[in-house]
């Protein structure tokens, strides 16, 4: 019998190196978004992305198609631009929990609201990574951050914030889920959900967001697998798993 | 040509519908807001994208996003929403996107007032946001030079890859003056931007980007930013001179307070004065070779800035008079438009 | 027959691989340095693969690819 390659970089990243630190796992939903708009057919000619400010800064890199950086929380309202111009293309942003959830909360909502026609990928590591290590919005409580040293206190820091649960509660958004990439069952997860995040973009249904929690081992301060574990134990528990919208 | 009676914002609405424009982003705020209001209902119908956003900062991006997708895009604000769109006109200049901005300047700091003010001129001139970059500013000091410039804008900032600013103010924005409106353009027959975010087919991949790590790289970015705008003040600069032959007192002003300061001529000259008026039309680049020129003419006496401001536009005066004659000043402010009576008093020095 | 290849001087040797690999032939090859300073993963008994590509699934990288 012939020999098959049955799993190979595809084709919408570019053969070059991620810069992400060992065991991040950016680098797996960057994968999971090529992966899946080449299953849906979608070639580089019609896909747009956004790139946030934050560890994936460099987004425009790693993926074959044209791209935009956008400023620190901007890229919903980037998108919207770029997909209103071109809305025969499929158009995706990839940001932060900073990025998103913070700086640019009001840009997520609204898109949201609006029911723009792109597709959000939605990284939460619960920390401010390219920058060092800082407290997010989505610092869990008690959690090490350099600017929650003593572990986040609600007291002083309040309470982190759930964006997908939050969104939910829009009329806008057609399907919103949260997924992890903690293991490889939850990474083929992440996958379906993210391939159907496109999937309702190509049949014009509008917003839809991928929560997906990453590891930070490095602004963590844990090994690779002692962060894997960390979102299984920990990061889980504050942010459940599942679907929150599905307008179908 | 015939002539309708417009509002100035709805005149410059309607000349950037001509001119090309198919996206607008907005966010309320007096004195502009007949610009979204018009374009809402103008936009759908050629085609166009309208968005009220939810604040400036997003509609800035917004144009950055449309713009980068290859669409002539505009926003427009008055003074405080101008602030918050600096870090997004910061990175659509270094990103070379062309874009247009319209600030109906109002009376500042702060929430100030809803009617005029020149007080945003700095803001506008030195670049406004953060970085080295400089924008195209135009100050258009009728309801017909509005339209006719923000019709040119979008031609301007496709050319030139730079993002250009029309520094109206409320009364420009408010005031009703018949104008004659230009015809309109098919944008299919604009010069392809082989730059843009239009789906990677047949070519290398675009980005378009504001971020370099590398000091040679990011240093050859902000050479050609310089090398466009030096190209502009060689090719672009515009004023105008009125009675400037055998003037001794040159006024200089801009935009509203011109149109005060032509009458203050006018009245002067009746009485014998020999008074000029200086316009600059664009005042980034600033017209300071012009300014210099005057300043070497054995006739002039002296220069006299008048701004609704506390003394922006002085500076550059100074600057391109650079000593050779004195230089006055007298502003108002807090939403005063200085009128004739008083313009002529300050020249003639009952107020300073 | 399946085997995975892995472009090793790409690893980062973050070992996400070395849990997912439900027959445990993976591991990281303390011994080795690769280009950029990393200790790489490698399979240790190919004859043992059965080409579920979870080891690539995991991969942040994209080091590995899979055939069978």
């Amino acid at each position: 019998m012939e020999e098959k390659v049955v799993f190979k970089r595809p084709a919408l990243l570019e053969n070059v190196p991620l810069h992400y630190c060992p065991g991040c796992t950016h680098g797996i939903v960057h994968r999971l978004i090529a992966e899946t708009l080449e299953e849906l057919g979608v070639t580089q000619e019609n896909v747009i992305g956004v790139a946030p400010v934050g560890c994936a800064v460099f987004a425009y890199d790693y993926f074959t198609c044209d791209m935009a950086e956008a400023a620190h929380g901007r890229a919903p309202s980037v998108a919207t631009g770029i997909k209103r111009v071109h809305p025969d293309k499929v158009v995706f942003s990839y940001q932060g929990d900073g990025d998103l959830a913070s700086i640019g909360m009001a840009e997520t909502v609204h898109a949201a609201a609006r029911n723009e026609n792109f597709t959000v990928i939605f990284i939460n590591n619960s920390i401010y990574g390219m920058t060092g290590g800082q407290m997010a919005p989505t610092t869990l409580l008690g959690q090490y951050s350099t600017t929650s040293q003593h572990g986040r206190d609600p007291k002083l820091n309040g309470y982190p914030i759930h964006v997908s649960e939050m969104l939910s509660q829009l009329v806008g958004p057609q399907y919103i889920e949260r997924v992890s990439t903690h293991d490889a069952a939850h990474v083929l997860q992440a996958k379906k959900a993210i391939k159907k995040a496109f999937q309702y973009q190509l049949e014009g249904k509008g917003f839809s967001m991928v929560e997906v929690l990453v590891a930070c081992p490095t602004n963590w301060k844990m090994t690779p697998d002692k962060a894997v574990q960390y979102i299984k134990d920990e990061v889980m528990k504050f942010y459940p798993l599942g679907v929150y919208k599905d307008r179908g | 040509m015939e002539k309708v009676l417009m509002k100035g914002n709805e005149a410059i609405a309607e000349a950037a519908v001509r001119g090309g424009c198919r996206f607008f982003a907005g966010y309320p705020i007096t004195p502009q807001n007949e610009i979204p209001e018009y374009l809402s209902a103008r936009l759908p119908e050629v085609g166009g994208t309208f968005i009220q956003s939810e604040s400036e900062v997003s509609a800035i991006n917004m144009i950055y996003g449309a713009s980068a997708a290859g669409c002539r895009a505009m926003t427009s604000s008055s003074s405080p929403g101008i602030s918050l769109k600096q870090e997004g006109i910061s990175y659509i200049a270094c990103g070379q996107l062309p874009c247009v901005i319209i600030n109906m300047v109002r009376g500042g700091p702060g929430l100030g007032t809803i009617y005029p003010g020149q007080a945003d001129y700095f803001q506008a001139v030195k670049g406004g946001g953060h970085g080295d970059y400089k924008l195209l500013v135009y100050t258009p000091a009728t309801v017909q030079e509005a339209v006719d410039i923000t019709y040119k804008a979008f031609d301007m900032a496709d050319k030139y890859r730079i993002p250009v600013l029309i520094l109206g103010d409320g009364t420009i924005g408010q005031m009703m003056e018949p104008v004659a409106l230009p015809e309109m353009k098919d944008p299919s027959t604009f010069p392809k931007k082989d730059w843009a975010l239009t789906g990677r087919k047949d070519r290398p991949k675009n980005i378009v980007n504001t971020l370099d790590m590398n000091p040679d790289k990011l240093e050859a970015i902000t050479d050609r930013l310089f090398d466009v705008y030096e190209q502009i003040r060689q090719n672009d600069v515009e004023y105008e001179e009125y009675m400037c032959d055998d003037a001794e007192t040159v006024i200089v002003a801009y935009g509203i307070v011109s149109r005060v300061a032509k009458s203050a001529v006018n009245e002067m000259r009746a009485r014998g004065e020999k008074v000029g008026l200086f316009r600059p039309i664009t005042v980034s680049p600033y017209p300071d070779k012009a300014i210099a020129a005057l300043a070497e003419k054995p006739c002039v006496k002296r220069f006299f800035v008048s701004e609704l401001s506390k003394g922006q536009m002085v500076e550059d005066v100074r600057l391109a008079v650079n000593g050779r004659k004195p230089v006055e000043f007298y502003g108002r402010t807090g939403g005063h438009v200085i009128n004739t009576e008083e313009l002529i008093e300050a020249i003639e020095g009952g107020k300073r | 027959m399946a085997r995975v290849i892995f472009e090793t001087d790409r690893c980062k040797g973050c070992g996400l691989c070395v849990m997912a690999c439900p027959k445990k032939i993976v591991h990281i090859n303390g011994d080795v340095v690769n280009a950029i300073g990393y200790n790489p993963a490698e399979v240790t008994d190919m004859s043992q693969c059965i080409g579920c590509a979870m080891c690539a699934t995991m991969c942040p990288d994209c080091v590995i690819e899979v055939r069978r």
